[in-house]
């Protein structure tokens, strides 16, 4: 038992290299389960369209380099806004109309958009997916001393980080958050003082689709930009969010940023098990605590 | 007579299937202060929440200030200067105090300040960076109350404030609302507790099943206090 423990310590540039990686995924990861938790927070929904948003946004950014030669930095302006638009446009045309039936059809719904538009993407550009080029200024590496810490690996770490912080302060500490999280809990009552509820629940669709698109364009340079670019992702992704515990924020944001790290640290010491173990880690926290660790029971 | 500011006709609702009110009548005239009295279940919290429009269905007519209300939605309803303070006190758990406070938007110039408020709840001053469901049930009370002063609302619905409260509290509440008559506010309480609502109200309607049954005069609670303990089963 635990024989898998007693390998040699690995060389620590592999070992710095695998926590590099973690903390990349973990971003990924932190940002996407951000998105879901507060969708699922006002809207009871399980949105399973967030992978296929993730990759509108990568290749939102794809289209405006290779149509029109907008550089990566506008797309990461400019695909968060347009992804945010589609978001609001599906939360108008079909989330609302079955804003009052159960969780359920929220998650079919969004499942099968996800569906036809991965589906779309994959008859138009195939599977294999297409290069998205680093931008210049963050091209190359940074000697750290111990090792090269590619320029554009610690971009993504910080923009993550940063992407997180500026949610979390929005919603913690800004008047908008502070209606967002009290009609996360009484969406009638907060109508009842003149606030414009519906409209709150399409910006905030909207706002989980930007953040989703964000996540696209941080990662188009890393991976390939693919159709399966969303589904490759999503489905740890829910697992992060099962761990952290659905609709918490803060939750959303650890788990993610610890699971990444936790995914990349097993590549090290027993790679056979790192696409396993964030599931393994799922189904323990759900004997333990159902809720999830950050989650409230009921 | 001084002009209603609330009129209600003929109000029914519905929650999915069943019905609950079956044409409710009642007036409020500018600066009174009205309650609905009756029992557990007779549609007074209904009645309250038909006219916020927070019911699944509704009919009948809701007029307030010259605005007809039956078909609004309820944000609509709030921003045309209507405060409203739930049963169940509302206090948001994941908002602080001040947060809570400050929730509802200011619909119509005319509020009071939040020092204003303060003043009146030095309770809530203290405690203004508490979690608001950490407060005390009386702490919640006031803090529910104290959201819908800010905002401009000219006519406060409040559900039972003083329900499951202590007796001092209760009390504070009651002084609470003679202040606020006196300073002008339309209020329309309801209560199951009349002894409370004779030290503060202008004039009674008591609901039973749903409907209106019968309206007395605060100043003739005396004679007709056997009819209304009758109408209370008390």
């Amino acid at each position: 038992m635990f024989s898998f423990l007693h390998v040699a310590m690995p060389p620590l540039p592999l070992f710095l290299a695998q926590l590099l990686v973690g903390l990349i995924n973990g971003g990924f990861y932190a940002i996407l389960s951000l998105g879901l938790a507060i969708i699922f927070g006002l809207l009871n929904i399980i949105n399973f369209a967030h992978g296929a948003l993730y990759m509108l946004g990568a290749f939102c950014a794809w289209f405006l380099l290779s149509w029109l030669g907008i550089s990566y930095w506008a797309a990461l302006l400019i695909a968060p806004v347009a992804v945010g638009l589609v978001g609001m446009a599906i939360e108008r045309l079909f989330l609302r109309r079955i804003a009052r039936l159960d969780h359920l059809y929220g998650l079919l719904l969004t499942f099968g958009l996800a569906l036809v538009i991965d589906g779309v993407f994959r008859q138009l550009y195939g599977s294999s997916g297409m290069p998205y080029s680093i931008p210049a200024e963050l091209q190359g590496a940074t000697d750290l001393g111990f090792m090269f810490l590619p320029n554009y690996r610690a971009w993504v770490i910080v923009a993550s980080f940063a992407v997180c912080a500026v949610t979390w302060f929005v919603i913690e500490r800004t008047r908008i958050g502070a209606l967002l999280r009290a009609a996360t809990e009484n969406p009638e009552l907060v109508r009842a003082f003149g606030i414009n509820v519906p409209r709150l629940v399409t910006l905030t669709y909207g706002a989980g689709a930007a953040l989703a698109a964000f996540a696209g364009v941080l990662a188009a340079p890393i991976y390939q930009v693919s159709p399966l670019m969303g589904v490759n992702i999503i489905t740890v992704v829910f697992a992060v969010v099962v761990i952290g515990g659905m609709g918490s924020i803060l939750g959303a944001v650890i788990s993610g940023f610890a699971l990444g790290v936790i995914e990349g640290m097993t590549k090290v010491f027993w790679p056979e098990a790192s696409t396993t173990v964030i599931f393994v880690i799922m189904a323990l926290v759900l004997l333990v605590k159902p809720a999830g660790l950050f989650g409230r029971a009921g | 007579m001084s002009e209603a500011l609330l009129e209600v006709a003929d109000l029914n609702a519905w929650y999915g299937e069943s019905h609950v009110l079956h044409g409710i009548d009642f007036t409020v005239d500018e600066g009174e202060l009205v309650t609905l009295l009756g029992r557990n279940g007779a549609g007074k919290t209904t009645t309250l929440k038909a006219i916020m429009g927070m019911v699944g269905r509704r009919s009948g007519r809701i007029a307030f200030a010259g605005a007809e209300l039956i078909a609004l939605p309820s944000d609509r309803i709030a921003r045309l200067g209507v405060g409203y303070c739930p049963e169940e006190r509302g206090i948001f758990a994941a908002l602080d105090v001040e947060e809570n406070l400050m929730l509802p938007p200011a619909v119509r110039p005319g509020g009071m300040s939040v020092e204003e408020i303060y003043t009146i709840f030095p309770n809530l001053a203290e405690r203004r960076r508490s979690p608001g469901t950490k407060l005390s049930g009386g702490e919640q009370q006031m803090l529910a109350i104290g959201r819908i002063l800010r905002t401009g609302a000219r006519l406060l619905l409040l559900d039972e404030p003083t329900e499951g409260l202590a007796p001092v509290i209760v009390r504070q509440i009651g002084a609470v609302l003679r202040t606020l008559k006196a300073k002008g506010f339309t209020i329309l309480l309801v209560e199951q507790n009349f002894r409370f609502a004779a030290t503060v109200a202008d004039r009674h309607y008591v609901v039973q099943n749903g409907c209106v049954v019968d309206m007395i005069a605060n100043s003739d609670l005396g004679i007709r206090s056997d009819r209304l303990h009758e109408y209370l089963g008390v």
